[in-house]
C-alpha cells in the first residue's frame, strides 16, 4: 500500500512560493521515493530548478517516512536551516505535509505534490485505488471488489448502461467493476448476492470532520 | 390521477414515445417547435436530462413546456447531478405541475461530458431512485419523514437487451422491476430476432417494454455506434443497405429502416411499443410513424 502522488506543475510550485525567497525542501524516503516524486533525486532537481529561479535554498532533507513521528526529530535536527528559510516545500504526500505542518506551525508549509489516492500494487509499478475509506464496507457482498473505487459512479446495485464488453464507460482500458464483481461472485457460487438490493449509502457514519478518540 | 401515458400503457395499444433534447442556452424556439410537431403524434415525450453529461436546459423545464402545450411529458431524472434531497424536491415539483411520468436513470459519467472536472454525485442509483419514488407515494420521504402531500408517478427505467455480458444487465433489470418500474425503454435495437428472444424473457415480468429505435443517418454512423456505443449492434445487412443508398439518400434509407422496424414490431406484437430517438432530427419522427402506419 502506498500513497500515490504526482508532482505539481513547476509553474504552480513557483506561484505557491511567490512570496518566499528562502526555501527549505523536505522529501520522503517511502511512498514519494517509490513514486519518484519526492525522493533524493527529485529533491535535488527541485533545489536546482528553484535556485535557477533565484530562490535561496537554505537546505534539504529526505525524511525516512514523512508521515510518522520521526518527522519531529528530523525537524529538530535541521532546525537551523529550517529557521533560516521562510517556508518549507514538502515533496511528500499530503499526510507528510500535515505532519510537517504540525511541527512548523509558525512557518508556511507548501506542498509540491498532489496526493492522488492510496494505491495497492497488483503488478510491478501498477497501482490501483482499493479503498476510499467510505465508512461502511460492502466488500463482503461484492466478492472483495470495491464498487466505490472500482466503479466511476460508485454504484451499488449493478452496472450502469455505459458498461461495454466488460469495460467501463469512462475508459475502454479499464474493467467495469460490475463485470469483475459478477465474474468473481459467479466463480464463488454467490451470484445471488448480486440480486440483493443495496439501500442508499450512509455517507455520515462518521460525519466530517472525522475524528475518533480511541484512547 | 392516472397519467395519460400510463393509461395508454394499460390500454393494450401499441404505445409510441419520442424524445426532446433541450437546448444549451435560453433559446428554446427549436425545442418548442419540436414539441408542437410531435405532441399529438405520440403518447408521450421524454425530455432528456443533461444527456451525455452535457449541461443544458433542464428536463423539468422541457416537461413544463410540453404540459403548457397540452402534451404528455416523461421527466428523465438522472442521479449524476443531484443528491437525494434535490432529487426528491424535483419530484415534488413535478407532481404539483402534473408531470406524472418519470424515467429513472443512473446518468452518464461526468468525464464523458462537457464539464469534465465537475463532481459526479450518484448519491442514489437508478434502483434506489425507483424505490424512493415508491416510498414517496406512501407519504414518506427517503429518510422516513412524513410528507405533507404524497406523490404519484408512472415510473420507468431503461434496459440494454444486447449488453455484453448480459447476465449482470438482466439482474439489474429484475432489481428495477422489483423496485417498482412499470415500463422500460430499451437501448437502440436493430436485430429483431435477438430482440424477440429478449422479449420472451421480459414477458414473464409485469412491465411494459418500449423498444428503442434510433434513427440511422448513414452507414458510417451505424458502424460508429456498433463500435462505440454500449449494447448497440447494427447488423451488417443494415449497414450495407445504408451504404447502398444513392448519394445524399442515406438519411431517407434510415427513415425507411426505422419505419420498417416499428411496423414489424407492431405487426407481430413483439413488444408493447416503441421509443423513437431521432437525436437532433426530431422533425423526421412523423415520417417514421407514417411509414410504420401509425
Ligand atoms: S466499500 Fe470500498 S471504500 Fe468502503 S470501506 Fe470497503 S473497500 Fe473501502
Ligand atoms: S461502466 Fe461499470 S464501472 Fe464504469 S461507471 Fe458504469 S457501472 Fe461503473
Amino acid at each position: 500500500m502506498k500513497s500515490i502522488t504526482r508532482q505539481k506543475p513547476f509553474s504552480e510550485v513557483v506561484q505557491l512560493l511567490d512570496r518566499f525567497d528562502r526555501v527549505y525542501i523536505i522529501g520522503c524516503g517511502t511512498c514519494a521515493t517509490m513514486a519518484r516524486t519526492g525522493g533524493r533525486d527529485e529533491v535535488l532537481e527541485m533545489k536546482n530548478r528553484l535556485q535557477e529561479t533565484g530562490k535561496l535554498v537554505t537546505g534539504w532533507t529526505v525524511i525516512p517516512t514523512a508521515c510518522d513521528e520521526m518527522t519531529e526529530a528530523a525537524a529538530r535536527e535541521n532546525e537551523g536551516a529550517i529557521k533560516n528559510a521562510n517556508c518549507s516545500l514538502v515533496m511528500a504526500c499530503a499526510l507528510g505535509v500535515h505532519r510537517v505542518n504540525s511541527y512548523l506551525n509558525n512557518k508556511a508549509v507548501i506542498p509540491a505534490l498532489d496526493t492522488l489516492f492510496i494505491g495497492m500494487e497488483d503488478s510491478p509499478g501498477n497501482f490501483y485505488e482499493a479503498c476510499a475509506q467510505c465508512g461502511q464496507c460492502v466488500l463482503g457482498e461484492t466478492a472483495g471488489i470495491c464498487p466505490l473505487t472500482a466503479c466511476n459512479k460508485g454504484l451499488l446495485n449493478g452496472p450502469c448502461g455505459g458498461t461495454n464488453n466488460g469495460k467501463c464507460e469512462v475508459d475502454k482500458e479499464k474493467d467495469c467493476a460490475f463485470t469483475l464483481i459478477y465474474q468473481r461472485l459467479k466463480e464463488q457460487g454467490r451470484l445471488d448476492l448480486m440480486r440483493k438490493y443495496h439501500p442508499p449509502k450512509n455517507y455520515q457514519v462518521v460525519p466530517r470532520p472525522r475524528i475518533i478518540n480511541l484512547g | 390521477m392516472i397519467s395519460n401515458f400510463k393509461q395508454a400503457l394499460n390500454s393494450g395499444k401499441f404505445v409510441v414515445t419520442s424524445e426532446i433534447g433541450p437546448p444549451k442556452g435560453t433559446n428554446i424556439e427549436q425545442m418548442l417547435h419540436h414539441i408542437d410537431l410531435l405532441k399529438n403524434r405520440v403518447d408521450a415525450l421524454n425530455v432528456t436530462d443533461h444527456q451525455s453529461s452535457v449541461m443544458r436546459f433542464p428536463s423539468i423545464g422541457g416537461c413544463l413546456a410540453i404540459k403548457e402545450k397540452g402534451g404528455e411529458p416523461i421527466l428523465q431524472v438522472t442521479c449524476r447531478d443531484r443528491n437525494r434531497l434535490a432529487l426528491q424536491a424535483e419530484l415534488l415539483l413535478a407532481h404539483t405541475r402534473n408531470v406524472r411520468n418519470v424515467l429513472c436513470l443512473t446518468g452518464d459519467a461526468v468525464p464523458v461530458g462537457d464539464h469534465k472536472e465537475a463532481k459526479g454525485i450518484f448519491d442514489l442509483d437508478s434502483v434506489q431512485l425507483l424505490r424512493t419514488i415508491r416510498q414517496m407515494e406512501t407519504g414518506k420521504d427517503s429518510g422516513g419523514n412524513d410528507l405533507n402531500g404524497a406523490v404519484e408517478f408512472c415510473a420507468g427505467a431503461i434496459v440494454t437487451p444486447e449488453a455484453n455480458p448480459i447476465e449482470p444487465q438482466l439482474i439489474k433489470f429484475e432489481k428495477k422491476v422489483e423496485a417498482g418500474a412499470e415500463f422500460f425503454q430499451t437501448q437502440a435495437i436493430y436485430d429483431l430476432d435477438k430482440f424477440a428472444k429478449f422479449m420472451q424473457y421480459a414477458r414473464q415480468f409485469p412491465v411494459k417494454i418500449l423498444a428503442g429505435i434510433v434513427l440511422l443517418s448513414s452507414a458510417r454512423m451505424a458502424k460508429y455506434m456498433t463500435d462505440n456505443v454500449p449494447g448497440i449492434n447494427v447488423p451488417q445487412d443494415l449497414i450495407d443497405e445504408l451504404a447502398g443508398a444513392p448519394k445524399g439518400g442515406a438519411i431517407r434509407k434510415g427513415i425507411e429502416i426505422a419505419g420498417r422496424m416499428v411496423a414489424a414490431l407492431k405487426k407481430d406484437s413483439i413488444c408493447d411499443g416503441v421509443h423513437i430517438m431521432a437525436i437532433n432530427r426530431e422533425e423526421v419522427v412523423p415520417e417514421i410513424l407514417a411509414l410504420a402506419g401509425l
